[in-house]
């Protein structure tokens, strides 16, 4: 289990880690964390031939409030998320997503752009994305663009990141007053790939939800949005009755992939427990 | 300095840890950095032809090696000489056709792991797929394809045994049928297998070090493969990262490394990675039962009736043969459950899979997964509760003779069970379940009463008909001039901490401490013939074996302090590294052994030259037994469970180190809740593994096991001359059907019965689902 013969090369500003995407396109691989490249390359199911590693690029991890928005650093550790980042409800969700990933080693090395780069559909950041509808910023020598989150994610382990893109911010709503946010996941180990997992930002006004978003991750070849559940919850006052009608909406709105540990139905069964289960963390 | 009162039954803290802990230990690859790396190529296909192996251009120094090449070496063929017994041919590397995928097809050999690995991706293997048979079942029904032409009915290996009153037993009883599947599991040692041979120019010899459990064994049979003499090969098992029965077999790996280190004058390293692991080591526990069984309007089980099916994968493992599942469960199927009328038809069925190979416990995880269920849903049947039944039905007079002739020692199968409920506090267990369920919670409780057969000898070795036929063990002890002792085992221990029990015996005996007792093992130059470690033996007969040859040590020593001290022999006592008498007068060992050593004299008349001792145990075996209980919810949304209590009332006799003992049984618990729960290798219908990894074969981590309770009852018994008998296995035997029984436990509500382990969150989800849809 041992890699390929690759190249390395280490830049030290993102203009040369630009220049170099710029050079050699398709032939280049981002290493960021390499928590899941890496284990790719060691079973020889990825062998790029030439590796980027972004980790001597200053400034790549900062984290900052913009208006209604943080705005997270593509190299931000997994487990710089642990501790609420904001003291607005997003920071205490992504507390609680990070805690779903994986184990304490993966976490410190493991970065948030680096697994919205790799697209896995059960990675929980993803999920976070699509679900909360980020907006994602890529640069290339060319200039730099931002992709919302629907068009993000194309399939499994496929972005619409061009081969010269480095993916370098990602903005999420902080979620001002009234939001109401959380997260569930389900998997067969603690810290393994969750075989579903819902995320949900409700936003509460005269005791009723007026906004609603709603994410699943680990059921398809991409993250998705569950309108089916969206449209139940809006307009009414926040209950278990209301957060179990709309994990079945959600259920019976998808069609999930089966695999080995999990069938299609089984999964369905998932979505339906997550989504309950996010929407009652949510109004704990 | 205090001399401890005794040795026997004191937590010592385990002699082999400082080493471990500091990172000192010595594995197969700490001897292997630097060595040229050898990387087998294994084949893609389950079932197949090769045609062609074409080979790139290679660069200074590195080999491709093929079946053609070793053309010359002898196949593995384990023999047993009963029970129909089909003898098939495990080639080293095959010159003609693959039979399963992760056969070793090539072993490419290179400088380093990573250039073999180049290396390995640039030979283009062609080979032509034929039809797989994977799947147990399909591969025992009739017209199914063939995986070796000399089985026409893939049967390998069959034993039948019926005693004459079976079917009388079922007429008018209450027949209770189960149906019981238990999947394919991994040993998954810590360590994987690993092997270094290196050739002395100088000698001719090849010194292998290998991660193993049989160095003794292995040698005769890797020169038995290769045709050369036993004595030019020195097989080494140093420290070994746990085993579990995965590495007591010969591996064809093992062969070829021992050849290339012979054929080129040097030195080779294989090393293998976690993914040839789960794919092409040894798996386990592929079996499907059918149970029927007569209980009487008492509640007493009158006849037990059972049809066997095991998967023994591609080949027969060797020295043990694939008749080591399917035979141990036709012969200990009734566990500790008295059965007076007996039948059972066993087979061992070769697919194209991985080749099977005992797995602690081998298969009485299973067979106790399947009494214990027949017990909860016979109860049911009855209108009794299960504990009763249990009680109507466990032995409890000993000796106990069962239908197939084993003889069960004294143990406390009634009262493990009795203390069990006891400790678990039934009652209030229920008062808490029926609360918990008022609330939308799903509580259970799981027992299993078992026994486990351990350190057996060659008579139990020899029933099965063997060719080779394991069990003793010896033990050569000496002094040195300067009063430690050196003891020389043929067991070889793989972790467990035997060093430190053995040391414990031996102190015991001889009163020297454990500090200046080395236990010296694994060594085939070193160390007399003897079987490694396996079957929850090595304490038993290596240990009995270490205290007859100490207790002679010991009659030694106080024969020459007898001389020395000018006193009675008979009035001597060892201890505190003294030999006393009753007067006060004293000398240490330490002079003794100067005196006998370097100034014989008179002292030689007496006890002759040296301080060398040797023994010799065979014992015919010794049955261990334990009741588990496992408390659990069930989270009925997701069918996951959650172990939330765990505990063992295990009776092992005399416990030599109860902090060892306690270690045994927790991580052969943990194993076993992985077994219920987590583990499955799974393959597709043409014999590709789709559990290649650990993110997909999924063992336990620290966060799926609770802490297990261990209680002690100890029923000394005449079978062992420690009056200690072994734990190694049974707490992976017994957890699987406490914690399913507790699952069932749990969703009694629901009705639902399992009988599929392990019991996966999808599974549990799916009986669930078709409850609630089948119900109101």
């Amino acid at each position: 289990m041992k890699p390929a013969a690759f190249a390395y090369h280490r830049p030290e500003s993102r203009a040369q880690a630009l220049a170099l995407l710029a050079e050699h396109g398709d032939e280049a691989k981002i290493i960021s964390g390499g928590q899941s490249l890496v284990p790719a390359m060691n079973f020889r199911l990825a062998r790029p031939p030439i590796l980027i590693d972004i980790n001597a690029i200053p400034g790549m991890d900062d984290i900052r409030e913009e208006g209604g928005t943080l705005v997270i650093g593509a190299r931000c550790r997994h487990a710089h998320f642990e501790k609420p980042v904001s003291s607005a409800p997003i920071g205490l969700l992504l507390s609680r997503v990070a805690a779903n990933i994986a184990h304490t080693p993966i976490r410190s090395r493991g970065s948030f752009g680096g697994s919205l780069s790799h697209a896995d559909p059960a990675s929980e950041w993803c999920c976070v994305a699509r679900g909360l509808e980020a907006e994602l910023v890529a640069e290339s020598t060319t200039g730099r663009r931002t992709i919302p989150a629907a068009a993000f994610f194309q399939t499994i382990f496929t972005t619409a990141l061009r081969p010269d893109e480095l993916l370098t911010e990602i903005r999420l709503p902080l979620f001002g007053p009234g939001w109401h946010c959380g997260f569930a996941e389900y998997a067969r180990r603690a810290g393994d790939f969750a075989l579903a997992m819902a995320v949900v930002a409700c936003r509460v006004e005269g005791g009723v939800i007026r906004e609603a978003r709603v994410g699943l991750g680990g059921i398809a070849s991409t993250p998705v949005t569950s309108p089916e559940a969206v449209a139940v919850l809006l307009g009414q006052a926040p209950s278990p009755a209301l957060f179990l009608a709309a994990g079945q909406a959600g259920a019976d709105a998808t069609s999930p992939d089966g695999d080995i540990h999990a069938s299609g139905e089984y999964r369905q069964d998932l979505v339906r427990a997550m989504i309950r289960r996010a929407l009652t963390q949510a109004f704990a | 300095m205090d001399a401890p009162l005794t040795w026997i039954g004191r937590n010592i803290p385990r002699l082999e840890d400082p080493a471990l802990v500091r990172g000192e230990g010595r594995f197969v690859a700490d001897i292997a950095v630097g060595s040229r790396a050898v990387v087998f190529l294994r084949s893609p296909v389950a079932a197949g032809v090769i045609k062609a192996i074409e080979k790139p251009e290679l660069p200074p120094g590195a080999l491709i090696i093929t079946g053609e090449d070793v053309a010359t070496l002898k196949p593995i063929v384990p023999r047993l000489a009963r029970f129909n017994y089909v003898p098939i041919e495990q080639p080293i590397l095959p010159r003609t056709r693959v039979h399963y995928v992760g056969q070793p097809v090539a072993a490419i050999v290179a400088a380093t792991q990573r250039e073999a690995e180049d290396i390995a991706d640039q030979i283009f293997l062609d080979i032509e797929p034929e039809e797989a048979v994977v799947d147990l079942d399909l591969a025992a029904a009739p017209g199914a394809p063939i995986v070796h032409p000399m089985a026409p009915t893939n049967t390998i290996v069959e034993g039948r045994i019926r005693t004459p009153g079976l079917e009388a037993a079922f007429a008018g009883a209450t027949v209770v049928e189960l149906d019981i599947r238990s999947r394919r599991q991994n040993a998954s040692p810590m360590e994987t297998r690993g092997g270094h041979a290196a050739y002395d120019r100088a000698s001719g010899r090849v010194s292998l070090h290998a991660s193993v459990q049989m160095p003794h064994m292995l040698r005769t049979g890797i020169t038995d493969c290769i045709g050369m003499p036993e004595a030019d090969l020195r097989v080494v098992a140093p420290d070994v990262g746990g085993g579990f029965g995965q590495k007591m077999s010969l591996f064809p790996e093992y062969v070829l490394l021992v050849w290339l280190a012979r054929r080129y004058r040097s030195t080779f390293a294989w090393i293998e990675d976690r993914r040839e692991n789960l794919i092409a080591s040894a798996h386990s526990r592929d079996q499907h039962h059918k149970v029927r069984a007569a209980f009487d309007d008492q509640g007493v089980m009158r006849g037990l009736d059972v049809e066997i099916l095991a998967n023994i994968g591609a080949f027969s493992c060797y020295p043990t043969t694939c008749g080591v599942e399917p035979l141990m469960a036709l012969a200990e199927y009734a566990g500790p459950y008295k059965v007076a009328e007996y039948g059972a038809h066993a087979r061992g069925i070769t697919t194209n899979t991985a080749v099977m190979a005992p797995y602690r416990g081998v298969s009485r995880p299973v067979i106790s997964f399947a009494l214990e269920r027949l017990m909860e849903v016979a109860a049911k049947r009855l209108g009794l509760d299960p504990i009763e039944l249990r009680r109507r039905n466990l032995v409890t007079q000993f000796p106990h003779r069962t239908p197939t002739n084993m003889m069960l020692d004294e143990a406390s199968y009634l009262e493990t069970m009795e203390k069990a409920v006891e400790v678990a506090g039934l009652p209030a267990f229920r008062a808490e379940q029926a609360a918990a369920h008022a609330q939308g919670r799903y509580l259970g409780i799981g027992f299993s009463v078992i026994n486990e057969r351990t350190g057996y000898g060659t008579p139990a070795f020899a029933a099965r008909s063997m060719e080779i036929t394991p069990g003793y063990e010896r033990v050569e002890i000496c002094m040195t001039p300067s009063g430690e002792v050196e003891a020389r085992i043929g067991a070889s221990p793989h972790g467990q901490g035997l060093r430190t029990a053995l040391a414990q015996i031996i102190a015991e005996e001889t009163g020297v401490d454990v500090a200046r007792i080395r236990i010296i093992h694994g060594d085939t130059d070193r160390t007399p013939y003897g079987w490694g470690t396996f079957a929850s033996r090595s304490l038993v007969i290596s240990g009995g074996a270490s205290k007859l040859a100490a207790a002679k040590l010991a009659v030694k020593l106080k024969r020459a302090a007898a001389v020395l001290l000018q006193g009675e022999e008979s009035q001597v006592r060892l201890e505190g590294g003294m030999a006393l008498l009753p007067g006060g007068a004293s000398i240490s060992l330490d002079a003794i052994a100067r005196t006998v050593y370097h100034s014989a004299g008179p002292i030689s008349e007496k006890i002759g030259y040296d301080l060398n001792e040797a023994a010799t145990y065979d014992p015919e075996g010794t049955f261990s037994n334990a009741c588990h209980v496992a408390v659990v919810e069930v989270d009925t949304e997701t069918g996951g469970t959650k172990i939330l209590r765990y505990i063992v009332v295990e009776d092992a006799g005399r416990l030599i180190n109860p902090m060892i003992v306690d270690g045994q049984v927790q991580g052969g618990v943990a194993q076993g809740i992985g077994n219920a729960l987590l583990e499955e290798i799974i393959y597709d219908a043409d014999g590709n593994i789709l559990t290649g990894s650990f993110a997909d074969f999924i063992p336990p981590t620290m966060a799926e096991i609770p802490p297990i309770e261990v209680h002690h009852l100890a029923t000394l018994t005449g079978a062992s001359v420690l009056e200690a008998k072994g734990v190694g296995e049974g707490g992976a035997i017994a957890a699987p059907a406490a914690v399913i029984n507790a699952i069932c436990d749990a969703l009694e509500p629901f009705g639902i019965q399992l009988f599929d382990m392990p019991a996966t969150p999808q599974r549990v989800r799916a009986a669930i689902r078709t409850a609630e849809e089948t119900s109101p």
